[in-house]
């Protein structure tokens, strides 16, 4: 039954993405400052990081609700963390009501910015990156927060994440817009989250560019998520995340991903050359977990996804793994390329009654010129085809999402 | 009953004399260690105050082979007793827990060591060949704990309030013969929190150490008698209690007598569960180490949600039989801050804790399908 065809795509390092970095000698008295700072902030306060670049030898933490920490400019006001000794990430924030704007956090051991449990939150123009390109001894995420509700993050600017640039895990009520998201494993990553606009976003040079995925053992199941007016290519990196995380079993060349999610919506997109397929619908069980090691109320089936009115083009043509470039060659020829969508084919067998769902309400795909192929994986590829007909439906829009409180416009 | 508490005034009579009285500062943070009266330095010893109690765990935490040295003090009231939970301290209690090392060699060059005891013995404990690291005070004011980090002084006399943390250079030499650098980092305030906070949703500090199956062993500093069983005669606690035969006990992880489920469950329970716990900052992991968690939420065959490098480039957390596969042992060995577990308290390996959690995994039956 478990699959790991997607596990097949290749783990190794990329030899890419490295540059010389020529700057300014790091400013290390900085990092008492601004601890002290942040410890003694009160609600309502501004706390501005001057210009410069500054080191940092450990992590440093907001627990105050109410605060702005805002910078000079995501070039302008740099916390470096490349001599970093202890912590597991660079800021991580325990707070609500709070905005972190117009600063950058390099080369962080572990994650860049973390945010956990908190409400009503602004991250916007914040650059995330690790300066020698994608390697796998990078940190995991670039701007992560998990288990938050209403917020917003936009025109930040992620790279080289051995993980995701730009991740939400666990929340609800989210707004991700007009963000660039480069040469990270997975660009944008919405997981186990309720209510998701993903907008005007730039997602190119990841392995995988925009994903939508659930996974176990968390208490809430995502679903309700909107991808929208994106531009998704050339995410043709080859994966650099470590073995056994869920993004390491993302294949190089993956455009938008759903992973056992319900209810996405991918429309009016423009997604080109990204290599594997420009939009992959799959089930855990393609990307190596153990069903022994998932909580039994898991549903690891997509439902509910639809796609149309997106631009896609030249996608499918190189893909990554054996498995999936076998198949290529099979049904298409050398010369030939995977169809613009590329569907698993897992379904509950057992979803109502003894009976799956129909197919038009597991997978909707209205985009013109656009081709599916159910590569059957249940069935270990025996019989992937085109599935296009099948398809050929409508499921009802969700509805636009709306920040409420001091996010509201 | 009666007999033991008469012993026991008679005991506590006895101790602490002419140092510093304990005193409880409701809003200000005094600079200095000395000015709360919980702990005094001078001619090579350290002296509790007058009615500190010392006290100390089944299963400590591991921060880099530092001993500790834990008191705790309750100017009116007492602690009210919980079965699971950290007991309920009044307004006013003082916990410490001071960190130091034997030193390596003559003198102080931040060359350290571990193996052995060292404590307390009638309040007092002798400073020779020993260095003081730094003293984390716990304190209940009127709106909640409050956490707050002292480091020892060069001269060894006072410890100095540092509330961003610092980090502190040290070699460590291992017993058999190895020496590595190690960062030992004191944590700032906030950091305090990271681990003190255990429920994360309500961000409220609360001790660890001090719950009834950790507090539930012999005395160490009065061997006569239980410790939750002191702690009563003492009048530290109070509540729904009997005696410590009724209460919850977590093992000594170093006690061979007692079964290797116990002594690891122990180890991750003190180590692991303040974060790992279902309300914890941890449960975003969706990995519980709580003494009554199992099956995917204890780890087995449970596949890492955000572990990025954490995840050494193993698929699960744990693999029954198969230590050299479990995520859970790698997040124990190493010591890349980006990887390790804790995330926060530990440069280095504790390699008797790793290889109790190896050999508990070791012995799991079973596989992952």
């Amino acid at each position: 039954m478990r699959l790991a065809i997607f596990a097949a795509a290749a783990l190794m390092l990329a030899a890419c993405g490295e540059k010389a970095t020529t700057s300014a000698p790091a400013d290390a008295s900085y990092q008492e400052t601004l601890m002290t700072q942040l410890l003694d902030a009160q609600p309502g306060d501004v706390i501005e990081i001057p210009t410069g670049t500054f080191s940092f030898d450990r992590s440093f933490s907001l627990a105050v609700n109410g605060v702005t920490i805002r910078g000079q400019g995501m070039d302008k006001s740099i916390l470096s963390f490349k001599n970093q000794v202890a912590g597991a990430e660079g800021l991580i924030v325990t707070a609500s009501d709070f905005t972190i704007e117009d600063l950058a956090i390099e080369d962080t051991k572990g994650d860049a910015l973390k945010i956990t449990k908190g409400e009503n939150i602004i991250i916007r123009r914040v650059r995330t990156e690790w300066t020698g390109g994608p390697k796998t001894s990078n940190g995991a995420y670039g701007i992560y927060p998990v288990q938050t509700k209403n917020v917003l993050m936009e025109e930040n600017v992620a790279i080289a994440a051995a993980d995701a640039g730009l991740y939400i895990g666990q929340s609800q009520n989210v707004v991700v817009r007009n963000n660039r998201a480069e040469y990270n494993v997975a660009g944008i990553e919405i997981e186990n989250t309720l209510d998701a606009d993903v907008y005007g976003n730039v997602a190119t040079n990841n392995t995988g560019g925009i994903l939508v995925f659930n996974m176990p053992n968390l208490k809430q199941p995502g679903a309700r998520s909107r991808v929208f007016d994106n531009d998704v290519f050339n995410n043709n990196t080859k994966n650099f995340g470590h073995k056994g995380t869920p993004v390491a079993s993302i294949p190089a060349g993956s455009g938008v991903v759903v992973n056992s999610n319900d209810q996405v919506e991918i429309f009016g997109n423009r997604i080109n050359g990204n290599k594997t397929a420009n939009i992959i619908v799959a089930s855990v069980y393609s990307s190596g977990l153990s069903q022994d090691g998932m909580s039994a109320d898991f549903d690891p089936y997509p439902e509910g996804i639809y796609i149309y009115d997106n631009e896609m083009g030249d996608g499918g043509k190189n893909p990554d793994g054996l498995d999936l470039q076998a198949l290529k060659i099979a049904l298409f020829g050398p010369m030939g390329a995977l169809p613009d969508v590329l569907w698993d084919g897992f379904v509950n067998p057992d979803k109502h009654d003894g009976a799956a769902l129909p197919l038009s309400e597991i997978l909707c795909v209205q985009n013109d010129g656009a081709e599916i192929i159910n590569i059957d994986g249940p069935n270990g590829f025996k019989n992937p085809h085109l599935a296009a007909g099948e398809h050929d439906c409508a499921l009802e829009k969700l509805a636009p999402i709306t920040l409420t409180g001091p996010l509201a416009e | 009953m009666r007999k033991l508490a008469t012993l026991l005034v008679l005991l506590l009579a006895a101790c602490g004399s002419e140092e510093t009285s304990p005193t409880f500062h409701s809003d200000s943070n005094p600079q200095r260690l000395s000015d709360w009266g919980m702990l005094s330095a001078s001619q090579g010893a350290l002296q509790l105050g007058e009615g500190v109690t010392p006290y100390d765990l089944a299963t400590p935490l591991f921060t880099d082979y530092a001993l500790k040295l834990r008191t705790v003090w309750i100017p009116q009231g007492a602690a009210t007793y919980t079965a699971n939970d950290a007991f309920d301290f009044p307004i006013g209690t003082i916990l410490t827990k001071t960190f130091f090392y034997p030193i390596k060699g003559d003198a102080w060059t931040g060359a350290v060591t571990y193996g052995g005891e060292h404590t307390v013995k009638k309040d007092v404990m002798t400073l020779d060949g020993y260095r003081l690291m730094e003293t984390r005070l716990l304190v209940r004011r009127e709106a909640g704990w409050d956490a707050l980090p002292y480091i020892w002084n060069e001269d060894q006399t006072d410890a100095v309030l540092k509330r961003t943390g610092a980090v502190i250079p040290l070699t460590l030499h291992r017993p058999d013969g190895r020496a590595e650098d190690f960062a030992y980092v004191v944590p700032n305030a906030n950091q305090c929190a990271a681990c003190h906070a255990t429920n994360a949703n309500t961000k409220e500090i609360a001790p660890i150490g001090p719950k009834a199956r950790h507090l539930n062993k012999r005395s160490t500093f009065s061997p006569a008698f239980n410790q939750l069983d002191y702690w009563v005669a003492a009048g530290l606690l109070t509540g729904d209690f009997s005696d410590g035969t009724t209460a919850q006990q977590s093992a000594d992880w170093t006690d061979k007598s007692l079964s290797l489920e116990a002594r690891a469950r122990a180890y991750l329970d003190i180590n692991c569960s303040h974060c790992h716990n279902p309300g914890g900052a941890a449960d975003t992991s969706g990995l519980n180490l709580e003494p009554d968690a199992s099956g995917p939420a204890l780890g087995r065959c449970k596949s890492p949600i955000a572990a990025g490098s954490g995840s050494g480039g193993r698929a699960f957390d744990i693999v029954p039989g198969h230590p050299e596969q479990s995520i859970t042992v790698f997040r124990m060995q190493t010591t890349d801050p980006g990887a390790m577990m804790p995330e926060l308290g530990r440069a280095v390996a504790h390699d008797e804790g790793v290889a109790l959690i190896a050999e508990w995994i070791a012995e799991m039956e079973g596989a992952c399908g």
